[in-house]
């Protein structure tokens, strides 16, 4: 399943991420899965919620540079080296991966996988084929 | 007491003012003949060559400004057939636009005595190495330092900058004892030379010191770091280069060149003449060059002259330190900043003109520090698009500057608006 990821521009000042992530708590936006890249001045935010639209509207209202992306996420079985036959498909699929975040859920012996590639559609086919797990819509939510 | 040209450097006041009038005189009269800018700008004033008698009708000619030399670039101010001039030199413009300086051959020889008479009053002569880190090539300061070096007959090493590691080893073998390179690029050898242990290998006694501010406390930091007596020197391409003044033993101001460059402090609002020892922008009329002799050159620099009797004997009127600028110019590393070029690479690369340059003096090292607002255009979710886009500005700044800044991407509106005049600069510097 392809969803939206919230991304952020995160300026290297005490204070910003908590900012950022305060607007969306107060807004009772539930974030599912988040990730951080930083360099030495500035990192970006990248988030997984459960309502993007209003996540990108809020942040950018309060001044926040903020992106929608499609990513991919994948739900794995919790059991070492599912990672790496992931990627391995993808590899063989001459997929190259520009960054991905994992993260294990409430539904015990499983994990989810966001990943960011270059494109989606081919990823996801070639992961289906595999019988990769693709998440179904709204799964990631428990919904 | 040693002297390059000491008929020239401890003359007699009234011989000066004879000497000075008439080379006064002779260019005047030169340019008006040979430029038709000149002419132009003298006739517009309304005052003709005859009209300069004395010295002091020299604040009957108009001024000339860097925009005059812009929009004379590059041929508009030379005074000569091309086929005399022999060298061209070159400072970066505000506008991305060069300024160019054209020298004959007998410019060049002058310039390489001021800077030969600077090298003298700091100690040199024959027996000595001189050790030249200033830059090569269009920058004055590695040619200028290089001729008076060769003038006094001392054992020139043209280094050129960069490359600390060579630079110290050539010093401790080939026994370098005087050094001319900027301020920040002496303390960085100073600071490499203590760290590799090679403090008691180099045989360095003096070093003159210029293309940008320093203070007394950096002096004493340098001469006890290298052991030397430190010296500064003064110029700008536009003038010359290096040498239109240098300091003298007893590092009271420095001695301007007088017998070719008539210095005169006046008041940068109105324009006005003011008498010894005020506080106000330098100008200088060159009256012994013939392919590009500026006349009443405002150098946007801000000091003092004083005629005060020095104790080394010359009679060289003296210059005060730098005490600032009339413009927005920021000299970082010895190279000319005008926020404007900044500005102007930053709107072409896309980005808001919110922006703010922090310099900063760290190790005695000028930095340069540019804040460029984010937008929603530069942003990406993928940290390569953005360095990739933070490395284009980088190196567009250093292509329109001459000097790498560190870019730094802030919050957008973090950067404070004011009512009036934006604030785009904060110098930390404590000079």
């Amino acid at each position: 399943m392809i969803v939206d990821q919230i991304s952020v521009f995160i300026e290297n000042r005490p204070g910003t991420l908590a900012e950022a992530t305060a607007i969306l708590g107060d807004a009772g936006i539930d974030m599912r899965a988040l990730s951080i890249a930083d360099t030495s001045d500035f990192g970006v935010l990248r988030v997984i919620v459960n309502d993007p639209k209003r996540a990108l509207e809020l942040l950018k209202k309060a001044g926040f540079v903020v992106s929608i992306t499609p990513v991919l996420a994948v739900s794995l079985a919790d059991t070492p080296g599912s990672l790496a036959k992931l990627l391995r498909i993808l590899s063989d699929g001459s997929v190259s991966v520009e960054y991905a975040y994992a993260f294990i859920t409430r539904k015990e012996g499983n994990a989810y996988v966001i990943l960011r590639v270059e494109n989606n559609d081919l990823a996801h086919d070639i992961l289906a084929k595999e019988g990769i797990n693709i998440l179904l819509d709204g799964s990631i939510f428990g919904e | 007491m040693s002297y390059y040209q000491q008929e020239m450097e401890c003359a007699p006041c009234d011989k000066m003012k004879e000497l000075k009038t008439e080379r006064l005189v002779r260019t005047v009269k030169h340019v008006y003949e040979n430029v038709p800018y000149y002419r132009k700008l003298m006739d517009d004033h309304g005052v003709r060559p005859g009209d300069i008698k004395s010295l002091d009708d020299l604040s009957k000619l108009p001024f000339l400004t860097k925009d005059d030399l812009r929009d004379a670039y590059p041929y508009g101010l030379l005074a000569v057939p091309l086929t005399d001039a022999v060298r061209i030199q070159s400072t970066s413009g505000t506008t991305g636009k060069r300024v160019v300086a054209f020298y004959t051959q007998a410019d060049i020889d002058l310039w390489d005595e001021c800077c030969a008479r600077a090298i003298v009053a700091a100690g040199g002569g024959k027996d000595d190495v001189v050790h030249v880190s200033y830059g090569y090539g269009l920058f004055t300061g590695g040619p200028g330092l290089n001729g008076g070096s060769h003038k006094v007959g001392s054992l020139t090493l043209p280094m050129s900058s960069g490359n600390t590691e060579r630079q110290i080893q050539f010093m401790t073998d080939l026994g370098s004892t005087i050094l001319c390179c900027t301020p920040s690029y002496a303390s960085y050898l100073a600071e490499t030379i203590i760290k590799q242990g090679d403090r008691d290998k180099i045989k360095l006694k003096a070093g003159i010191f210029g293309a940008e501010a320093w203070s007394e406390e950096m002096r004493r930091d340098l001469e006890k770091n290298l052991g030397i007596k430190a010296y500064d020197i003064y110029g700008l391409t536009e003038i010359t280069g290096p040498g239109v003044s240098f300091e003298c033993s007893e590092q009271t101001g420095m001695h301007v060149n007088e017998d070719h460059f008539i210095p005169e402090i006046i008041d940068p609002v109105t324009g006005e003449t003011l008498p010894e020892g005020s506080k106000g922008e330098l100008v200088f009329t060159c009256i012994s060059k013939t392919a590009f002799p500026l006349i009443r050159y405002r150098t946007r620099d801000i000091c003092v002259l004083s005629r005060k009797q020095c104790s080394c004997g010359r009679t060289l009127i003296k210059m005060s330190r730098l005490m600032g600028r009339t413009d927005d110019m920021l000299i970082i590393r010895g190279v000319n900043v005008f926020p404007s070029q900044i500005e102007t690479v930053i709107l072409k690369c896309g980005l808001t003109p919110n922006y703010q340059i922090i310099v900063d003096r760290v190790n005695h090292t000028d930095t340069l520090e540019v804040r460029v607002e984010m937008t929603s255009e530069m942003f990406s979710d993928a940290i390569k698009n953005i360095a990739y886009r933070e490395n284009e500005l980088v190196s567009a700044m250093k292509d329109m500057l001459g000097i790498s800044p560190k870019v730094k991407l802030v919050a957008p509106q973090s950067i404070t608006r004011s009512e009036g005049k934006a604030v785009r600069v904060i110098d930390n510097r404590k000079i």
